[in-house]
């Protein structure tokens, strides 16, 4: 089922990215060109093979649970877009009235 | 020849000698870099101070006798995907610019570590996302052997600059084909490690089941001596390999294939590959064949499959790894005008911050994963991963090393794929499977396509953690290419390029 504009909206709206209307439309082409060329994977991918997430058989690493020296703060919130008191300043997230 | 012409080992050698400082070398670096970037713009960078500073130190510990490795005082350029205090990290995306990093990579710490001298940071796709270093926010690099084409991508910065002899070393990173591809299509060296043989940590990550640094050069040597300081085990990188890195420099010396077991893989070539492609694969096939090397074709009936799973996990990974540019605590802010809500104000940043190529994917990668398609796109791609590795596997048993072209053409025309997603994503088609697989592989000059005299890449791809069969095969093509032209291709490119 091709994808239409609206469904690229939704994902855009997933994705957080705010879109044009020509955007959603050009998207929408060019992903149902992409996910077409794609098909045949689908297709090839039987019930009997298991899925690989990743090449190395790997199980999870977990570092010893022992005090470290971390960054300090000021070399991490030099880089913030704003600042306030020692920390990130951030736009409202309830809606509230400022 | 002068310092800049010279191999990285070559330079290495004289400065260990005193015979020349690292700082002339980084000077007459840093002075061909401002000649030729109007031109090449292989950087997003340039560090000539600290990398002066850099040299000098080295000079005065070489004075005071002590002892360093092969390539302490030898300048390097790094991709603008690693981290490294003192510079800007962009990965080539309005999103990052001017962010200034709080650590380093650890292969960056390696490469100091060993007194080596960063000139800089290099060009990329943004996110490394293309194959034509076009997608960068801050305009593409050239082609050092013709302008008007592509130096591949995403890595092109760090192959324009070693072809464009901007640097005699750089570092790239390669998760489809992005240090591998550039190299074909410049006529240098690139290999991409096993996976989990160099560490990601402060590898701005995009596909991480995927990702890997690795060693671009101008020699196979020049590219193991690098790779041999950047391998081997990180506690930083969960998926690290706890285990010595191959000997890839002596691997890289031995120049002789006799014995060896090769495999020309069926899947790769024939139809839609350049005919001069083509012709120089197989004369180097044969040339392999006389060295003495047993030359076998197999078949891997799966490959088939991999750029179309490529293209659904990578996405995929891109779009969850993607989600930590939000405007919040680092990088790009838009809109925070104290009306609008965070969540706005993501929205429009990731609007603005955010390129074409980049936001496809995204969304691409969004729709991969969405419920009700998730079993149909990404699942069904982490089945096609099991089967190429099998592929992989099953050809091992039979062969040492698998060949095929990097690249099914030469460089294209700047412009020439860029509304065309898909006509982009085949330049990865070759080099695709072995980062799905996460084998060791690498790129190889061969010589220069009839038709328009430009660079042919030559794949060689190793099982994992035998890094040093890429190295070995390299070094025999590269000993060939010099028997044919009765000189170096480091040569050839002080002769053709910039």
């Amino acid at each position: 089922m091709p994808l239409s504009a609206s469904d690229v909206a939704h994902l855009a709206d997933l994705a957080r990215i705010e879109m044009t209307d020509e955007e959603l439309t050009l998207l929408s082409g060019q992903l149902d060109v992409i996910l077409s060329a794609v098909a045949s994977v689908s297709a090839a991918a039987g019930d009997d093979v298991a899925p690989t997430s990743h090449a190395l058989a790997l199980t999870n690493v977990f570092r010893q649970d022992v005090v470290a020296p971390s960054l300090p703060a000021e070399s991490v919130l030099a880089a913030a877009p704003a600042v306030e008191e020692g920390r990130f300043r951030v736009p409202q997230i309830l809606g509230e009235e400022i | 020849m002068s310092l800049i012409h010279e191999s990285a080992e070559t330079l290495g050698a004289l400065i260990a000698s005193g015979d020349v400082s690292s700082r002339e070398v980084t000077q007459a670096h840093v002075d061909h870099i401002a000649a030729v970037e109007p031109d090449i713009h292989s950087y997003l960078y340039v560090d000539a101070e600290r990398a002066l500073a850099q040299a000098k130190a080295v000079d005065s510990r070489l004075a005071a006798g002590e002892k360093l490795g092969p390539l302490a005082g030898v300048p390097i350029a790094v991709k603008d995907v690693f981290t490294y205090v003192g510079a800007p990290t962009t990965c080539g995306s309005r999103i990052l610019e001017g962010w200034m990093p709080p650590y380093n990579a650890t292969v960056v710490d390696r490469i100091l570590g060993a007194g080596m001298v960063i000139l800089g940071k290099t060009n990329m796709d943004e996110f490394a996302m293309g194959s034509s270093t076009e997608n960068s926010a801050f305009g593409p690099t050239h082609n050092p052997w013709d302008l008007a084409r592509i130096p591949g991508g995403s890595g092109g910065g760090s192959a324009a600059a070693l072809a464009g002899f901007e640097a005699p070393l750089s570092l790239g990173s390669d998760t489809g084909g992005s240090i591998r591809q550039p190299a074909a299509v410049t006529g240098t060296v690139g290999v991409k490690p096993t996976y989990g043989g160099t560490s990601r940590y402060g590898l701005v990550a995009m596909a991480s089941s995927l990702d890997q640094p690795g060693p671009c050069a101008r020699t196979v040597t020049d590219a193991a001596l690098l790779h041999a300081v950047i391998a081997g085990y990180d506690p930083h990188d969960s998926t690290s390999i706890p285990a010595p890195a191959p000997d890839v420099v002596g691997a890289a010396r031995v120049r002789d294939v006799a014995g060896m077991r090769i495999g020309v893989v069926k899947e790769l070539g024939g139809e839609g590959y350049d005919p001069g492609v083509k012709q120089r694969f197989q004369e180097t096939v044969e040339a392999l064949a006389l060295a003495g090397a047993e030359i076998v074709e197999v078949s891997c009936p799966h490959f088939d499959l991999a750029l179309g799973a490529y293209y659904l996990i990578m996405p995929s990974e891109a779009s969850s790894n993607l989600a930590r540019f939000d405007a919040m605590r680092y990088g790009l802010r838009v809109g925070d005008d104290g009306n609008n809500s965070a969540e706005q104000v993501m929205r429009l940043t990731r609007r603005a911050g955010f390129g074409q190529e980049v936001k496809r994917r995204i969304i691409l990668g969004t729709y991969a994963l969405s419920s009700g398609y998730y079993d149909e796109y990404y699942g069904s791609a982490q089945k096609a991963r099991t089967l190429i590795i099998a592929d992989f596997t099953a050809a091992f048993e039979k062969v040492d090393v698998l060949v095929s072209p990097t690249t099914p053409t030469t460089a294209f025309k700047l412009g020439e794929r860029i509304n065309d997603p898909l006509a982009m994503y085949k330049a990865d088609l070759c080099t695709i499977p072995s980062n799905m697989a996460g084998n060791a592989s690498g790129s190889f000059p061969v010589g220069l396509a009839p038709e328009d005299g430009l660079p042919v890449g030559f794949q060689v791809m190793a099982p994992p953690m035998r890094d040093d069969l890429v190295y070995r095969v390299g070094g025999a093509v590269e000993s060939t290419l010099e028997d044919v032209w009765g000189h170096t291709m480091l040569a050839q490119l002080a002769k053709e390029t910039r």
